[in-house]
């Protein structure tokens, strides 16, 4: 252990994302208390700020990487990778959000100071290589999206939501600290590195070891919503405004995804053959599950919640395959997931209205003859949901069953590809009534598409149509960035 | 414009800038849009037809060969090239578009750009499959496909267009999943062989598998071929499609999107899995699919009400004959194929475009309805009298060309399979001879047909080239067997080259 506690000023440098973030969050709190009365937009635009700061912070550590504050952080090209994915999922949410706000008459800064903290915890979560770090950036993340499930705090629906958020993610997150605790015990260290050393070694009790795994990935598995952990997140999405149920659907999981990742191929790596099983059937499970429940969906919202699963139950397959190219295959999907569920969402927080009164798929009926534009870019991203070629949607799948090839997991390739196919029933019953119904009442009225609003849904569609062209735009780093820094 | 260098991807994407122009014309001015998408097929088609010009019949190999790395980090390459399988296939794509975008002035008139749109991207996805040479690109242009038939379906189709287009989408969707597997075990059998990560069709030849898994790659692609052809058992989406589609749709479903399938059996299987695809149970299992096509096609046919459905049934008997050619492996069977491929597309193009014809004036495909129209249209009649009877086969006309070919073929290998396919050219001409009889001849029975008018100017524009077509294939084939001779020789000599090979193993 070295003598000197004081960190360098590399050391900072290298958490200097969550740094910015946490003061430009603070300072959101303050103005918001200033500012009175008056319009709170302005207020998203210093958060936009502030995430774009720290974007550009994350990318420049990227410059250096390495170690800081006792091997606790680490920065390296898969961190790098992940904080500018939540940090990007958290400007898009900002964008979606502003318009929704001011007509929920609930626009303050509050909500931005929540976003930018809740992100903060992602992307602690994104670059921790320690299980307390991992505990500390889930918890700040988490308690933060509780609070923001339940924003509109006279929605009935989004209170309900919030509660069953709160009630069974804290419940996940104290299986993953009992999991922590007994690889303490087993080890005697929180670090990933050395808690992988000493299980190389073989010496402690395999079943133990196992168990602690299992108790983390329970927590980890209900952050990501994987089977049979999913239930809360249907009715969460649903409950929630859309603008949130498109961070919550994207952030957090992707967040949880890394760590997920780093955690198991890092310190459980000698006892893979273990997890490895229960990875392969949870994944299994999470698709075939999140794909058949969203066949019988009508409300949208609900139907994006149980795709998200079978998404989630994707990204476990490449998880499962255990090597550097299912890792590459993990952070291109979710990327391209990201950019397609929150355009998804955003066209949902456009089209819902009054207290999110219209989010029936039935109320896209006709859709295509009285909005075009929006029209257009539901379509981009609902293609690229199926996974179309030419769409990010599409590599995301193509590396995921790659990898699970290369790995032998043959079978897992096939009954996943089929429930792709599964999939395209439910995602085109949304392009069927947007193109080849008359448009009824929903379509009465349709509020224009506003400036911000505007701009997260072109650079959601445009990003999924420049992954699915050029995936050598992200391909190229996140495989460099797959050997994970042990 | 020099075309010089890159003359492939000026025909693949010609129709894509095309479509782009559509999109820009104001959709108010029906007449202009008309206009615009007529000519940028028509320049599609002229861009296609400098091929025609510089094709070298007697170069063995891929033409006009194009390749520059897509995705560096999978071995992704933009590589594209022509051979004679592929020159023609290209050709009766870009006629067959020009024809169907003619062929709908008056018959649609909803969201004219975005159904213009929606042909032209057709067409570049069609060819893309046609063009490439890497397995990589020919999957994403093989996917790409399904989106813009699903919308002509589902927006410019018949009464039951949803449930049409739903099943069509789900059905190829799930064909081409499985597909994109066995593409993986090749890509990765390659890289492990050769330590190069490519997909290269070329390249991917030289892979050695152990026969099991080369049969399982097979069963993978075939079903991602096989439900595009379709062969029976997975034909069943295939009438409902093309029932429900505009006629442009169907013409450009049965005339190019099926061969699709059998494009795939010749340019993947036959070359990449030689082995599996000269095992006898495989090739017996194919060619008895085969012969179910040809005959329960031809059956059904002959019970159908429906005018437009009945042509789309004889589609999967007449494509029975293409791949039951493909699977007698021997150089009758394959030129004959390839060959009926290109008069399948001329003759059911043709019998759908006069269907689309009618449907126009009368609003019904009952056949019922009809019977002795020939003496309201009497060009017409003689026009259908030739569309039927080259898809029937008659001597003189392009089918009989194609499917006497594969006959022989078919005999050589078994003379049973040649045996049972000829009952479906019987019956081929059986309902097709019928159709003709309650719809054409006869006394004029139903006063609505008493206003039918004949062919227009540009009715005649649409169907004289096809029927030109069918009789100069008909009557003078030998330009066509030329061209494609040396692919066909190439496949041949890679079939038998590992059939020595096996011989020299084995004892």
């Amino acid at each position: 252990m070295p003598a000197n506690f004081m960190p360098s000023a590399a050391e900072y440098f290298r958490f200097a994302p969550e740094i910015i973030l946490t003061i430009v969050g603070t300072l959101v709190m303050i103005l918001e208390a200033m500012t009175g009365d008056r319009d709170k937009s302005s207020l998203g635009y210093v958060s936009l700020l502030g995430l774009a700061a720290a974007m550009a912070a994350a990318v420049a550590a990227n410059n250096d990487p390495g170690l800081a504050f006792q091997s606790m952080i680490i920065v390296d090209g898969f961190a790098t990778f992940f904080r500018v994915l939540v940090l990007g999922v958290g400007m898009l949410t900002i964008l979606v959000s502003t318009n929704y706000l001011s007509e929920a008459k609930a626009n303050s800064g509050d909500f931005y100071a929540l976003i930018l903290f809740s992100v903060v915890g992602q992307s602690l979560m994104a670059c921790a290589n320690e299980l307390i770090m991992i505990f500390i950036g889930i918890e700040i993340s988490s308690i933060a999206s509780y609070i923001l499930a339940g924003y509109l705090r006279d929605d009935r629906r989004n209170n309900e939501s919030a509660l069953k958020y709160f009630l069974m993610g804290s419940f996940a997150t104290a299986f993953l600290l009992y999991g922590v605790a007994w690889i303490y015990g087993l080890t005697g260290s929180t670090n990933l590195g050395e808690i992988r050393t000493v299980l190389s070694h073989g010496t402690a009790p395999t079943a133990m070891v196992g168990i602690s795994a299992a108790l983390m990935l329970v927590g980890l598995a209900f952050k990501v919503s994987a089977a049979p952990f999913q239930v809360w997140a249907p009715d969460v999405y649903q409950g929630s405004s859309a603008p949130i149920s498109a961070f919550m659907s994207a952030g957090p999981k992707a967040a949880a995804f890394a760590v997920m990742v780093r955690v198991f191929y890092t310190s459980f790596d000698s006892i893979s053959n273990q997890w490895e099983p229960v990875f392969w059937i949870m994944s299994l499970a999470t698709m075939v599950i999140g794909n058949f429940a969203a066949l019988q969906q009508r409300n949208i919202k609900r139907m994006l919640a149980y795709s998200s699963i079978a998404h989630a139950g994707y990204v476990m397959v490449a998880v499962t395959s255990h090597s550097a190219v299912g890792t590459a295959a993990v952070m291109f999907y979710l990327a391209s997931y990201c950019l397609m569920n929150i355009g998804a969402f955003a066209v949902v927080t456009w089209m819902a209205r009054d207290g999110e009164k219209f989010v029936e798929v039935d109320d896209f009926s006709g859709l295509a003859q009285k909005q075009p534009f929006v029209t257009a870019i539901l379509t981009v991203l609902i293609l690229s949901l199926v996974g179309v070629p030419l769409t990010g949607g599409f590599f995301g799948k193509f590396l995921v069953f790659k990898a699970a090839i290369d790995s032998h997991l043959m079978w897992l390739a096939i009954l996943g590809l089929l429930n792709s196919a599964v999939a395209a029933y439910y995602y085109l019953r949304v392009l069927v009534v947007m193109y080849f119904r008359e448009p009824g009442a929903s379509t009465v009225n349709l509020p224009p598409v506003a400036g911000t609003l505007r701009v997260a849904m072109l650079v959601t569609t445009l990003g999924t149509i420049a992954l699915g062209i050029f995936p050598g735009l992200i391909l190229g780093f996140a495989t460099q960035s797959s050997t994970l820094g042990k | 414009m020099n075309m010089g260098d890159h003359l492939l991807s000026w025909i693949l994407f010609t129709p894509l800038l095309g479509m782009v122009v559509v999109l820009a014309v104001p959709s108010s001015n029906k007449y202009l849009v008309r206009w615009v998408a007529n000519l940028a097929a028509l320049a599609s088609f002229l861009v296609s037809l400098q091929l025609v010009l510089r094709f070298d019949t007697h170069a063995a190999g891929f033409q006009f060969v194009e390749r520059a790395s897509w995705i560096a980090s999978l071995g992704v390459n933009y590589s594209i090239g022509v051979d004679g399988i592929s020159y023609l296939l290209v050709i009766l794509t870009t006629a067959l578009t020009l024809l169907s975008v003619l062929a709908s002035w008056s018959e649609v008139e909803e969201r004219l750009p975005a159904y213009y749109a929606m042909l032209l991207l057709l067409e570049t996805g069609i060819l893309g499959v046609f063009l490439s040479l890497d397995f990589f690109l020919f999957y994403v242009f093989w996917e790409a496909v399904l989106v813009p038939m699903y919308f002509l379906i589902g927006i410019w189709g018949g009464e039951r267009r949803l449930y049409a287009a739903l099943k069509f989408f789900l059905y190829t969707m799930t064909g081409s999943v499985l597909m994109l597997i066995g593409i993986l075990i090749l890509y990765f059998a390659h890289a492990n062989q050769f330590g190069v990560r490519t997909f290269e069709i070329a390249d991917l030849m030289r892979v050695q598998l152990p026969i099991a898994a080369e049969r399982t790659v097979f069963w993978l692609l075939f079903l991602g071929f096989a439900v595009k052809v379709p062969m029976f058992p997975f034909h069943t989406w295939l009438p409902d499609a093309h029932t429900e589609a505009p006629t442009a749709g169907s013409v450009m479903l049965a005339g190019v999107l099926l061969k699709m399938g059998t494009y795939g059996f010749l340019r993947i299987s036959l070359p990449l899995l030689p082995n599996a695809s000269q095992d006898w149970g495989i090739v017996c299992i194919l060619a008895v699919l085969s012969l179910i096509a040809i005959l329960y096609g031809a059956l059904v046919s002959l019970m159908q009400k429906d005018w437009k459905k009945l042509v789309a049934y004889s589609s999967v008997s007449h494509m029975g004959f293409i791949t039951l050619g493909i699977f007698s492996l021997n150089v009758k069977g394959l030129t004959g194929a390839v060959i009926q491929q290109i008069n399948h597309g001329i003759s059911t193009g043709l019998l759908f475009l006069l269907v689309g014809i009618i449907y126009e004036r009368r609003h019904t495909r009952e056949i019922a309805e009809f019977g002795g129209v020939a003496h309201r249209m009497p060009n017409y009649a003689v026009v259908f009298a030739i569309a039927m009877l080259s898809s029937a086969g008659l001597p003189l006309l392009n089918g009989f060309v194609g499917e006497f070919t594969i006959l022989q073929g078919a005999f050589e290998v078994n003379p049973w399979w040649a045996a049972l396919a000829v009952p479906g050219i019987v019956l081929g001409a059986a309902y097709l001879l019928w159709l003709y009889q309650r719809t054409m001849l006869g006394e004029l029975t139903n006063e609505k047909n008493r206003q039918l008018l004949d062919l227009n100017l540009r009715e005649w524009a649409v169907v004289l080239p096809l029927v030109a077509a069918a009789f100069w294939i008909g009557i003078y084939p030998k330009p066509l067997f030329e061209i494609v001779e040396k692919p066909v020789a190439q496949i041949m000599d890679r079939l038998h080259r590992t059939e020595l090979h096996q011989k020299e193993v084995q004892p």
